[in-house]
């Protein structure tokens, strides 16, 4: 997994709650077996005037000039800032995936969904919670000056604005120490087998019909 | 010995070690496996030479991109390469699918408990957020991401962390043509789709006693649109009586060590709960959703809310936004709303007592000469079978339904059956996200009575003016 220590990204603003997996990267492009190529259609139902299709050339296809990710001031944009609830509905990985293909490294919102807030780290991408007055504050400092930029210290769980404002966010140790590291959770958790195995011996033991068995 | 909630019983049978910051690796007992999220966890596992930790903790099947037509072969060749590739893995790992034309194939949420293989007292993921559905049975049951999927694969693990417990009391009776789904629905408008964010919900109450083990299903499976990763009932005869000879259920002595211990499965008398909100089941009434949210929800009788009422200036512009892509005006009466399509199938509706109330209002009666199509997608083969035997079928098709094959059809839209931009839709499904059911297409959730109702008439109806 790719590492997170520190960013300093120029700020593109999601005004809106509650926005759902299935708006961040819709069905139709959940076909796909493979976790890489989504970037192109993130957001695509806002993105773009017309329906899009796995295969299509996106390239070709009519932008809507009035979504934030089509304007000038907000192309290359590292940083999403959103509203409450960020990424609730659908479990589906295809929604940080299309994040980190698109170039988005970290968001910041009021609140994230759990489970969608649980697969960004697994994806190397850092979601912050700040308070939500905090947040319309970013917003405000966003819409006011073209080329916003924020630096997110993971080491330090802090982001600091151009103004010279400081706001600490929390992380779970666990999470921070496989972003900062890159890890592989998969290998971390394989040291611990002998563990894994005595406690299926136990269970094995006092719920004997919940192993072996198929219909 | 303090009390523990039933979350608590679960997590702590379950932990194999925790971390000082709380990180836990929870053993998982069953894994539920489908087409859309598990080819880049099967390729993570090749990828990393690793191989499968327990075979026998898993259960396939196709349900997302399956077609509900007579068809055999998928005729989208990406669709087809994402139902190939989960059968190859499944072979390649020696894990029990239900192919398509399985006749037990259908939706992973309603062939898990339907083979008893969602039993009390297990842990149960899949990479699908509707996964709390089998906290009906009560297991801690969660959706989880593709990098989980591999994990489990590789470990029988996940890491995660406790949440926060919640109980939604639910006392009363629930009045004539009440389902769960209003139910679902009203605590959702109740306390909003991130009101259940970071806990795990117990529904307890007389109510949710009353209710079967389907409704419990389509309570716990809405869970999630509450913002709860997990949604749980606690054991009783109700249970156990669904259980009793089911496929993978225990048999003869362990039947009976089986159920001694499920009957510990319910929170301890006293146990205190980080949150609890309680309903009154009399006052609940039949309910449509009118928004691009799950918790923008109204009575059948009421009208579209006036977003200028709203105080709030994000939750104003979010109702504006919502109005403007449903069409809709504010104040306008729910039953003006006219709809093309009806979608009776989906996780949350699609088991033998939803196609059973929904046949009810539709026996002898016609769908509406407006309705478009109207669609009804039984959850599973068996499901099917068992609405055939009882003649169910025939009360749909002679209506002016289609009578179609298992799988998650219109609730998303992989397959072929899919709303147009601007058409509307009556839905037994659970999201009426923007686009949710088919680009531009608007959805209002409501019950399958509602559903059958709206049919008949071409407009939302209260279902009660049906009943005798």
């Amino acid at each position: 997994m790719k590492q997170f220590t520190s960013l300093n990204g120029l700020v593109v603003p999601l005004d809106r709650s509650n926005v759902d997996t299935d708006a961040i990267i819709p069905k139709q492009f959940l076909k796909s077996i493979q976790r890489t190529g989504f970037g192109p259609n993130l957001f695509d139902a806002w993105r773009y005037l017309d329906e899009g299709q796995p295969g299509r050339d996106n390239a070709q296809r009519p932008l809507n000039p009035d979504f934030v990710l089509n304007q000038d001031r907000y192309q290359g944009a590292q940083i999403l800032l959103a509203r409450e609830n960020f990424g609730c509905g659908s479990s589906r990985e295809h929604a940080p995936w299309a994040l980190d293909d698109y170039g988005i490294c970290a968001l910041i919102a009021s609140s994230f969904a759990d489970i969608f807030y649980n697969n960004c780290f697994k994806n190397g991408l850092l979601p912050i919670v700040l308070p939500a007055p905090v947040i319309d504050q970013l917003f405000q400092s966003v819409a006011n000056q073209p080329g916003y930029r924020l630096a997110i210290d993971l080491v330090a769980q802090t982001v600091k604005t151009p103004e010279g404002a400081e706001y600490g966010f929390s992380v779970n140790e666990f999470h921070k120490y496989c972003l900062l590291n890159g890890l592989d959770e998969i290998g971390l958790t394989l040291r611990h087998a002998d563990e894994i195995r005595a406690y299926e011996t136990r269970r094995a033991q006092s719920e004997p019909w919940i192993f072996g068995v198929s219909a | 010995m303090n009390p523990l909630s039933l979350y608590e019983k679960l997590w702590q049978s379950h932990v194999v070690r925790e971390e000082p910051d709380g990180t836990a690796l929870l053993y998982i007992d069953r894994h539920l496996v489908h087409e859309v999220t598990s080819p880049q966890a099967f390729e993570g596992l090749r990828l990393a030479s690793r191989g499968l930790w327990r075979r026998d903790s898993i259960l396939a099947t196709a349900d997302h991109n399956t077609p509900t037509t007579q068809q055999t072969v998928i005729a989208d060749p990406v669709s087809r390469l994402q139902v190939e590739t989960l059968d190859d893995n499944c072979r390649r790992y020696g894990i029990t699918e239900f192919p398509m034309g399985d006749h037990r194939q259908g939706i992973v949420h309603v062939i898990g408990p339907e083979q008893g293989a969602t039993l009390p007292g297990m842990t149960v993921v899949c990479g699908d957020s509707h996964t709390s559905t089998h906290g009906a049975f009560a297991a801690l049951a969660m959706g989880i991401g593709t990098s989980e999927v591999e994990h489990v694969l590789a470990t029988q693990t996940l890491l995660t962390r406790k949440a926060k417990t919640m109980q939604v009391r639910v006392e009363g009776a629930l009045p004539p043509g009440v389902t769960a789904k209003d139910v679902a629905l009203a605590i959702i408008g109740d306390i909003g789709t991130a009101g259940g964010t970071g806990h795990a919900i117990e529904f307890a109450g007389s109510t949710i006693r009353g209710l079967s083990m389907e409704g419990r299903m389509t309570l716990c499976n809405m869970a999630i649109e509450a913002g709860a990763r997990a949604g749980m009932v606690a054991v009783d005869d109700t249970t156990i009586r669904y259980l009793k000879g089911r496929p993978y259920a225990p048999k003869g002595s362990q039947w009976e060590a089986a159920v001694a211990y499920w009957r510990t499965l319910h929170s301890d008398e006293g146990v205190r709960f980080d949150k609890v909100v309680t309903l009154n089941s009399e006052t609940i009434e039949p309910l449509v959703t009118w928004g691009t949210s799950p918790e923008m929800v109204v009575v059948v009788n009421g009208r579209v809310p006036d977003p200028a009422l709203e105080p709030d200036d994000t939750r104003r512009e979010g109702m504006e936004r919502a109005l403007r892509y449903m069409d809709l005006q504010p104040n306008m009466a729910i039953s003006d709303i006219a709809i093309d399509k009806i979608f009776i199938g989906s996780c949350t509706n699609s088991r033998l007592e939803d196609l059973r109330a929904a046949a009810v209002i539709l026996k002898g009666r016609k769908v509406a000469p407006n309705i478009k199509l109207a669609l009804v997608v039984p959850g599973s083969g068996l499901v099917k079978e068992a609405a055939e035997q009882e003649g169910l079928d025939k009360i749909f098709v002679a209506a002016g339904f289609e009578w179609r094959n298992p799988g998650c059809s219109m609730c998303l839209g992989m397959n072929d059956d899919r709303l147009l931009s601007g058409e509307r839709c009556a839905s037994t499904s659970n999201r009426n996200f923007e686009g949710r059911q088919g680009a531009g297409g608007r959805t209002h959730l409501v019950s399958p009575q509602m559903a059958a109702a709206a049919a008949v008439a071409g407009h939302f109806v209260d279902v009660r003016t049906f009943l005798d």
